[in-house]
């Protein structure tokens, strides 16, 4: 009986494949296997010696069925294991192409600009390139003929039938003169867009972008320009105490009328933000003119307020380390990829606004 | 504006460096762009002579010099190259470790072909001063040997250069700039002695008529004459050719350098005739008559129009008024008798003249900034007393034509005012001293009572008089205070269409589209091919020939850049833009377009599979993928087949929402390829977002509940034969109306065309999702929706099912 467990256990022992295992089985358990055989042979018996070399037999046949399941199973891992190392792929060969876009520096610049003066209350206000005298110059104090129009090296288009002058808009403050013909103090806007002047050098392009704001009430000071204007290049440039330096200066759109710098260092021909006892201009500012304010349909005995312009192209430079204004606009593939944006990068005060 | 300390010292009486003054010229709006103190970058340089200069033992060209320092020590070893370099010659000598500006190197002591070289004898060039490397600087023998050079030599007068903004004519003139000065603290403005009347010796024997027409009657207000007769004009003396030679002007003669040194010392341009030039004996001042030419002082010769005013004798123009003056009657070494002119012109009228002559000279730029109609009398006593001094003669009394005009106007200034609108509280004495000080009249009081000063034609009010305190107390005195917020929370800066397109922006790049910016303005010819370009966008002035229109279309920017991009070895360009076109010029003509081009391979080639050449349905999905960013209703939009032809007329679509178009997409037309110089495949759209419907304003930011059926949906594919032309999205549409409580979704999974189908045949297998509500479906049930959606494509496109 031992011989016989022993030869049938082997026998399981030695099948290498699912099918060997089952010849095995079938040799030992099958219909006509060894133990059925045995089984059957167990009538002939006399009680006493059926009875105990049934119970031998069924012994054997437990441990047969056990060793059967115990080989099934270690015979299917390796047959698992061998189907998933031939299905080995070489995973360093590079993926499937997914081009990601970019948004351009100036799309992203003006995102941030607003976000950080919407939470100041302003709202953000557009209006038309090609522009009339009247917006552009004339209700912004320009007297006729005044060598500061001269400044503005002005775009003109044919005038219109009712011979109004056509230009393309030099600033956007003509955005802030619809804002005053159209909206009731209070009013805080903030103006970004294209703008227009016939420059083209190393630092000037014939378009560019200016930002502008405006805030008309009855008691808005030049210190609320100045404090408004701080906290808007800290949080833009990020940078806790960078200095705001404020000088005089002339627009006829303001008065009294200020050019701001903020403090850099240009130690070794490299351009350093914060507080280095350098300065670079970067914005004009001033309270709005009470000319400007009768002409727009606001009484300036009642109301005042400041306004303030600046750069957009110039500010991306200065934050993001551009170094050429007209790369901006020549759609090169390689400089958007590098200095544009991911969609995602949504600006915002929670977030932060540095990418 | 340039002037030197030492000329501003002769109007202010300070003891302030140049440090100081510059700080406070920013301070008070006079922004100084740059002080040049070559005293302090010349320092190391001394003056020295060559004891002796012999051949160098192992150098042809070199010569060994001993130098003698002047402080009593032995001579020193210098080796030099220069070609005029001698024995006892007097020249400068900058020791080791001075760095050369003209070189751009720091000296050390070196050895050269074994003779030591304690540094260097150097040229003028390797000063900085001027061109001259032909040898180096070659003093005279008096010239004091240990001594600074730069002091010695009058370099040691800091040079100051400021800009001025267009408001303050004033300031055009050094003493203007004084004032402020003194004004702000930094000295006390010395009195003007020079300009004290002169008193003529006989009477003006040149009359001068003013003839202008009524509607030009401001044109000259003022006009002053005056001869001074038997002059010698010789060169001016030399502090006064320093002066000038200092801020760039070269003395021409001494007539002349005084016309010159008081435009640029008091803002007083006045111009010199040689009186025998005069033909006539009279001047009459008027505007020039057609066909009437002048050549200026500057060589050229302007062709004069009626809107120029001019000054001319019994003969003809002798000089354009506030501008320049004509060569014919100017002052020589020759001149004896010379003609003064002090005069006012209307500043608008030489603006425009000087704009539409193209001449820019010393004195336009202040009149048409706006000269002190109160220094006219003086700036001619001033002129007349320096003649005198160098020139010898006899001047005789002046000739006034015209009135001196009423420059006096009053404001009131309220003393809270400069803490109500410019935020800084400055006691009401300290306004009136610093108003008093810039020359204001001021009439304590509440309100104060200001008249400004002849010279500040650019106050006009309150605001102006803030400003003037303001500046004088220096911006750096305003606080920042915080703005106070509108309300606790911060309310959205955008409207719904602004966040729209924002939205839009971000939705094209993420789809792998690069953003780009390019000029609103392009060239007429290429923007004709998208579209008529409108007349009144056709600009006066292009920056450049190619630059002249606005454009009607951002596409032919994209596409010249995607063929940029392709030269550069970039072919797979995808580029949008989210900006403006311009159809007409009014507001509304200006339309916000996301626009974009693809070009080369949408899949790149990759071992993964195929690649793929960008087609009409990556433009299409761009389209749609901004739209429905933008908003608009995606599932409700129909496709039309009329492109314009920009496009290409067999792949291109319009996607209208009823009768509007919200965009337009396709292959680029092989024409426009070639027109702009990029090569295919390419693919573009262009989306109309200010078409797009604005969002319903809706009750609440609630979306309608959302309905889930417990029941599975059921899938069932067709295929349909139908003739070739048919348009795939009518077979869809027909589906789709089969049953539309059942039909939830239509898939087109093959489009095949061939064998098994018949000629001019095409087959379309579609997948039609059903998805039960109530009960699910049987199999009867099943079939007889298939057989609705069998008659339905029958009905709509004579299409059967395929055997």
């Amino acid at each position: 009986m031992d011989d016989l467990k022993a030869e049938l256990l082997a026998a399981v022992a030695a099948a290498t494949d699912l099918a060997a295992l089952d010849e095995a089985r079938i040799a030992a358990l099958g219909k006509k296997g060894r133990l059925t055989d045995a089984m059957k042979a167990l009538g002939a018996l006399s009680p006493d010696e059926r009875r105990a070399r049934g119970q031998a037999l069924n012994e054997v046949k437990d441990a047969v069925t056990t060793a059967v399941e115990a080989r099934r199973a270690t015979l299917a891992r390796a047959a698992l294991a061998a189907r998933l190392e031939a299905e080995r792929v070489d995973v360093t060969l590079p993926t499937r192409a997914e081009r990601a876009g970019h948004l351009h520096p100036i799309s992203q610049t003006v995102d941030e600009i607003v976000a950080i003066f919407a939470d100041m209350g302003f709202a953000l206000a557009e209006g038309p390139d090609v522009e009339d005298d009247f917006h552009n110059f004339t209700a912004l104090n320009f007297p006729p003929g005044h060598p500061a129009r001269d400044m503005h090296d002005t775009f003109y288009l044919p005038d219109r039938a009712d011979g109004s002058r056509m230009l393309l808009r030099t600033h956007t403050s003509p955005v802030q003169v619809r804002s005053m013909l159209s909206l009731k103090p209070p009013i805080r806007v903030i103006c970004p867009g294209r703008t227009f002047r016939s420059d083209y050098d190393m630092t000037h392009t014939p378009m560019f972008h200016q930002v502008e704001g405006l805030v008309i009430d009855e008691t808005t000071t030049m210190a609320h320009l100045k404090g408004c204007l701080v906290e808007f290049c800290r949080t833009f440039f990020d940078v806790d105490d960078l200095p705001l330096r404020f000088r005089p200066s002339f627009f006829p759109f303001t008065e009294p009328s200020a050019e701001v710098d903020i403090g850099c260092s240009r130690k070794g021909g490299e351009l350093k933000l914060g507080n280095h006892g350098d300065w670079l201009e970067i914005l004009g500012c001033g309270m709005v003119h009470p000319n400007v304010l009768s002409a727009c349909g606001i009484d300036p005995q009642k109301y005042q307020g400041f306004a303030f312009g600046m750069g957009i192209e110039r500010i991306a430079m200065l934050k993001y380390g551009i170094p050429d204004l007209r790369t901006f606009f020549e759609a090169d593939l390689r400089w958007l990829r590098h200095y544009g944006f991911l969609p995602l990068d949504m600006p915002s005060l929670a977030r932060g606004l540095v990418g | 504006m340039k002037f030197t300390l030492s000329w501003l010292k002769d109007h202010l009486d300070t003891d302030a460096d140049v440090g100081r003054i510059a700080t406070a010229l920013t301070a008070l709006g006079l922004e100084v762009e740059d002080v040049t103190d070559r005293a302090k970058d010349l320092a190391p340089y001394v003056v020295a002579r060559v004891v002796e200069a012999f051949p160098h033992p192992n150098a042809d060209k070199l010569r060994v010099c001993m130098v003698d320092l002047g402080q009593g020590e032995p001579p020193i070893s210098v080796v030099c190259g220069a070609p005029n370099v001698r024995t006892g010659m007097t020249s400068v000598y900058a020791p080791a470790g001075t760095y050369i500006p003209g070189k751009d190197l720091t000296l050390a002591v070196r050895e050269v072909r074994g003779v030591v070289s304690n540094g260097m004898l150097c040229s003028a060039m390797e000063l900085g001063l001027s061109d001259d490397h032909e040898g180096i600087i070659d003093l005279a023998a008096d010239a004091p040997v240990g001594a600074a050079y730069a002091a010695w030599a009058g370099l040691g007068d800091p040079l100051i250069e400021i800009a001025l903004t267009p408001d303050r004519a004033d300031c055009a003139g050094v003493r203007g700039i004084a004032r402020d000065l003194a004004a702000a603290g930094l000295g006390r403005l010395k009195p003007l002695a020079k300009a004290e009347p002169v008193a003529g010796t006989f009477p003006n024997p040149v009359p001068v008529h003013l003839d202008f027409p009524p509607e030009a009657a401001g044109a000259c207000p003022l006009f002053l004459g005056r001869l001074i007769r038997g002059v010698r004009n010789g060169p001016s003396p030399k502090w006064m050719q320093d002066r000038l030679t200092a801020i760039g002007l070269r003395p021409i003669s001494a007539l002349v350098d005084v016309t010159n040194f008081l435009t640029m010392d008091v803002a007083r341009p006045l111009h010199v005739f040689d009186a025998d030039g005069i033909r006539g004996g009279a001047l009459t001042v008027r505007l020039a008559r057609a066909g009437e030419t002048l050549e200026a002082l500057n060589g050229k010769t302007y062709a004069l129009d009626p809107a120029v005013t001019v000054i001319a004798d019994a003969h003809g123009v002798e000089s354009l008024g506030g501008i320049m003056g004509g060569a014919r009657s100017g002052c020589t070494e020759a001149t004896v008798n010379v003609y003064v002119e002090a005069a006012l012109f209307d500043t608008v009228r030489t603006a425009q003249t000087g704009r539409r002559l193209g001449v820019e000279s010393d004195a336009r730029y202040r009149f048409e900034r706006g000269l002190d109609p109160d220094f006219v009398a003086a700036g001619m006593d001033y002129a007349t007393r320096l003649i005198l001094e160098m020139c010898g003669g006899e001047a005789s009394e002046m000739f006034v034509a015209g009135t001196p005009p009423d420059w006096r106007r009053t404001y009131t200034l309220r003393t809270d005012r400069v803490r109500t609108l410019g935020g800084v509280d400055v006691p009401a004495a300290d306004q009136v001293r610093i108003l008093r000080d810039l020359g204001f009249h001021v009439t304590e009081g509440e309100p104060m009572t200001v008249v400004p000063p002849s010279w500040r034609a650019d106050v006009h009010g309150e605001a102006d008089l803030v400003e003037e305190v303001m500046r004088v107390v220096g911006f750096d005195a305003i606080p920042a205070t915080p703005l106070p917020r509108t309300s606790a929370m911060t309310r959205p800066a955008l409207d719904a269409r602004q966040r729209r397109t924002a939205s839009v922006r971000r939705a094209v790049a993420a789809r792998g589209m690069e953003e780009a910016v390019t000029w609103s303005f392009m060239a007429g010819p290429l923007a004709a091919r998208f579209g008529q370009v409108h007349d009144g966008l056709r600009l006066l002035n292009p920056i450049a020939s190619d630059l002249d229109v606005m454009r009607p279309s951002i596409l032919p920017n994209l596409i010249q850049a995607a063929g940029r991009n392709a030269d550069r070895g970039f072919p797979d360009a995808a580029l949008f833009e989210l900006g403006p076109q311009y159809r007409t010029p009014e507001p509304a003509g200006q339309q916000t377009m996301a626009t974009g081009v693809r070009a080369g391979l949408a899949v790149q080639r990759h071992w993964s599979g195929a690649p793929r050449p960008v087609d009409v349905h990556d433009a299409k999905a761009d389209a749609l993928a901004a739209l429905e960013a933008a908003g608009a209703p995606v599932g409700n939009l129909q496709v039309t087949t009329d492109a314009p032809d920009w496009y290409h007329p067999g792949r291109s679509g319009t996607l209208r929402l009823g009768p509007t178009v919200l965009a337009r997409f396709g292959e680029t037309h092989p024409e426009v390829l070639d027109l702009l110089g990029a090569k295919g495949p390419m693919v573009q759209f262009e989306v109309f977002l200010d078409a797009v419907p604005a969002p319903k304003k809706k009750a609440g930011t609630a979306r309608p509940l959302l309905k889930l059926s417990a029941l599975q949906p059921v899938v069932r594919d067709f295929a349909f034969v139908v003739d070739a032309a048919t348009e795939a999205d009518r077979v869809v549409r027909a589906v789709r109306g089969a049953d539309k409580a059942l039909v939830a979704d239509v898939a087109v999974f093959d489009v095949y065309q061939g064998p098994g189908v018949g000629e001019g045949r095409t087959s379309l297998a579609l997948s039609v999702t059903l998805q039960p509500t109530e009960k699910t479906l049987t199999e009867a049930e099943i079939d007889a929706v298939g057989q609705k959606i069998v008659a339905a494509v029958a009905k709509a496109v004579g299409g059967v099912l395929r055997g």
